[in-house]
């Protein structure tokens, strides 16, 4: 694969519940090493499209590509092997565990340990286990800042570390690409900030590929390399945000009317959409 | 009180028994089993063999129930095919008792596995009754598939044997009954320190983010299912060589009853607590079994209604530990630690 191939293709996708059309014809590629927002209105489909490239929703058309390979009909667990990672947008943790435990989980698919290790806790499982403990330390929980809350159960966590450690998880996955389903809805701007950084830190010094849900305009503008905009489950826009903005059908999709004005007044002032 | 403690390296941080404290309490623990049939009568050395027969069938239905998420009510007739395994192997071929003992758990494995596939489909009540289901397939067959298991009359087992020994009391086969519940609940222990273990949590939180991070959810649900009925399978053994003789009536519904309750009331989820629900819910029959020899006197009926008494004092304390104390007995116990842990400071 040349460098320039794109890393994720997403090829005319339709999906639909019933008879919801959630998902329409839905194209566009992610470029490796890049970052990717897809944004909407609610209920544009955006979740759904995760979904279908995650493996929980087969489209009933259209194919999904990643690295080369079709992964229109495959599993959850073997996208997760081959490099593909997200986050939802209601944080999927596991309460009844700790943050140390829930980023290590991340790592699962890659690990070797079998019945038989596990229940000596001999040999391999040992070594994997303290290898793995060894590199979340230093990769993920370093990175993500949390080294002080990784005893903690994840229950007791604020809704914005909860996102954090999400992340980690995700990261602790390696993958090569990752989808991250509005990754900053609900923090305040301090969190946002936070968040951006480590977004940009991924791509930049993980060298891995970010395909994302946001609402808020701000930090679309701000990071992102290329915009999917999506209305009623069909992409009525694609490119740069810059130029993405300045189209008339997502100002009036995104706002209901034809005020460019308001549209740009709101990514300049930066607030949360 | 206890100072924290502060690890030096990871594998450190990783370990089972991580203090000193800990490390002592636990040899302490150990000489206590090793003094233990030395120190008290046939009674209690029978008492003992029952708790740590009990505490391995609980440990196994814990990991799938506790840990898993999945709740089984066949954990007796599970601990049934393990029995019958051990009794026909001895009848028929005469195996060493050890062997008989891991081909009964491998044997009742593969019929877990099998009862857990409808598992990947339904969830919660409707595979609670598919369990019930298989478990009265399985008494049927105890019953009734007379060539091997000869009906209701049952199969009478030998004496254990090991290394030439041959183990027919309590006080024998203390040695060969304790050292396996310890070597069972170690190696759950472990599980739960890897990669198999944290998946089995993971399914039972979410099972749907379970997959995202490459869990294959059937393979793990059987995995839970043959694992927990492999610690159901040598339960089962060691019971037919304690009680030495299996009819379809040693493993009774109720019986399963008995593990679901041990495993809520000791605390769902936490291998300590399979532990301490084992035992308590071992004891609780025979204290009932004391109070009826008190009353006795003055109840002339007591004995009659031991039976239904003691299976309303089972329903009692699960939706007593359900409603007032979800975590149970393991969470008393952690309580209780942590006040002493901080005391006088903290209290
Ligand atoms: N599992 C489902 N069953 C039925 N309809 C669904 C399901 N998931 C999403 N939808 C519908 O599909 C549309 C797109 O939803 P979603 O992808 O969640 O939008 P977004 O994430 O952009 O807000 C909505 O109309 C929603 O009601
Ligand atoms: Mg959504």
């Amino acid at each position: 694969m040349s460098i320039h191939a794109p890393l994720l293709c997403v090829d005319a996708v339709s999906l639909s519940f019933g008879g919801l059309k959630a998902l329409s014809g839905v194209t566009f590629d992610v470029a490796p090493n890049s970052i990717t927002a897809v944004i909407g209105p609610n209920g544009a489909g955006k979740t759904s499209l995760f979904n279908c490239i995650s493996g929980f929703y087969t489209p009933q058309q259209g194919a999904i590509r990643f690295a080369g390979e079709d992964i229109t009909k495959t599993h959850p667990p073997h996208r997760a092997k081959i490099g593909l990672a997200r986050t939802f947008q209601n944080i999927a943790l596991f309460r009844g565990m700790t943050v140390l435990d829930n980023i290590k989980l991340g790592r699962h698919a890659h690990m070797r340990t079998n019945l038989l290790d596990a229940l000596l806790y001999w040999g391999r499982a040992q070594k994997e286990e303290v290898e793995l403990r060894a590199e979340i330390e230093e990769r993920v929980i370093d990175f993500l800042e949390i080294n002080h809350i990784r005893n903690q159960p994840v229950a007791s966590l604020a809704y914005g570390l909860r996102k954090r450690v999400e992340l980690a998880r995700a990261l602790a996955m390696r993958p090569k690409i990752l989808m991250l389903d509005e990754p900053v809805a609900g923090m305040n701007r301090e969190e946002t900030e936070d968040m951006a950084r480590f977004i940009l830190d991924v791509k930049e010094e993980w060298g891995v590929t970010i395909l994302m849900v946001e609402h808020d305009m701000g930090m679309v503008m701000d990071i992102s390399d290329h915009v999917v905009v999506l209305n009623f489950g069909t992409v009525i826009a694609r490119g740069l945000p810059g130029e993405v903005t300045q189209n008339p059908d997502v100002i009036r999709a995104y706002l209901g009317g034809t005020d460019v004005e308001a549209l740009q007044r709101r990514i300049q002032g930066r607030e949360a959409a | 009180m206890r100072i924290g403690t502060l690890k030096e390296t990871y594998a450190a941080d990783e370990a089972l028994f991580d203090t000193r404290t800990q490390r002592i309490w636990l040899a302490l623990f150990f000489l206590g089993l090793v003094l233990f049939p030395f120190t008290v009568g046939e009674y209690w050395l029978y008492i003992a063999c029952l708790v740590a027969i009990h505490v391995i069938s609980t440990t196994g239905l814990n990991i799938l129930t506790g840990f898993t998420g999945l709740v089984s009510l066949g954990q007796a007739a599970f601990m049934g095919v393990g029995a019958y395994t051990v009794a026909v192997l001895e009848a028929r071929l005469g195996t060493p008792t050890l062997l008989n003992i891991l081909v009964a758990g491998f044997v009742t494995a593969g019929v877990g596995a099998l009862v857990g596939l409808p598992s990947l489909r339904v969830k919660g009540l409707y595979l609670a009754m598919a369990t019930i289901a298989a478990s009265f397939i399985l008494h049927f067959i105890f019953a009734n598939w007379n060539s091997v298991t000869h009906g209701v009359s049952g199969i009478n087992v030998p004496p254990a044997e090991v290394l030439g020994f041959e183990m027919a009391r309590p006080v024998q086969l203390y040695w060969l009954i304790v050292p396996f519940a310890i070597v069972m609940v170690l190696a759950a222990s472990n599980l739960f320190r890897t990669r198999i273990g944290r998946a089995f949590i993971a399914i039972r939180d979410r099972d749907i983010s379970a997959e995202v991070l490459g869990i294959p959810l059937l393979r793990y649900k059987l995995m839970s299912f043959a694992l927990s009925s492999f610690y159901a399978g040598v339960a089962g053994g060691l019971w037919a060589y304690f009680f030495r003789v299996v009819t379809p009536e040693s493993f009774p519904f109720v019986y399963s009853i008995f593990f679901l309750a041990a495993v809520i009331v000791g605390g769902m989820g936490t291998i300590l607590g399979g532990i301490l629900g084992a035992v308590f819910m071992t004891l609780v029959p025979e204290v009932l079994k004391l109070a009826v020899g008190v009353l006795s006197p003055v109840l002339p009926d007591a004995v009659a209604i031991l039976s239904p008494v003691r299976t309303i004092v089972f329903g009692a304390l699960i939706v007593g530990f359900l409603v007032f104390e979800p975590h149970g007995l393991a969470e008393i116990w952690r309580r209780t630690r942590r006040f002493f842990h901080l005391w006088p400071f903290k209290t």
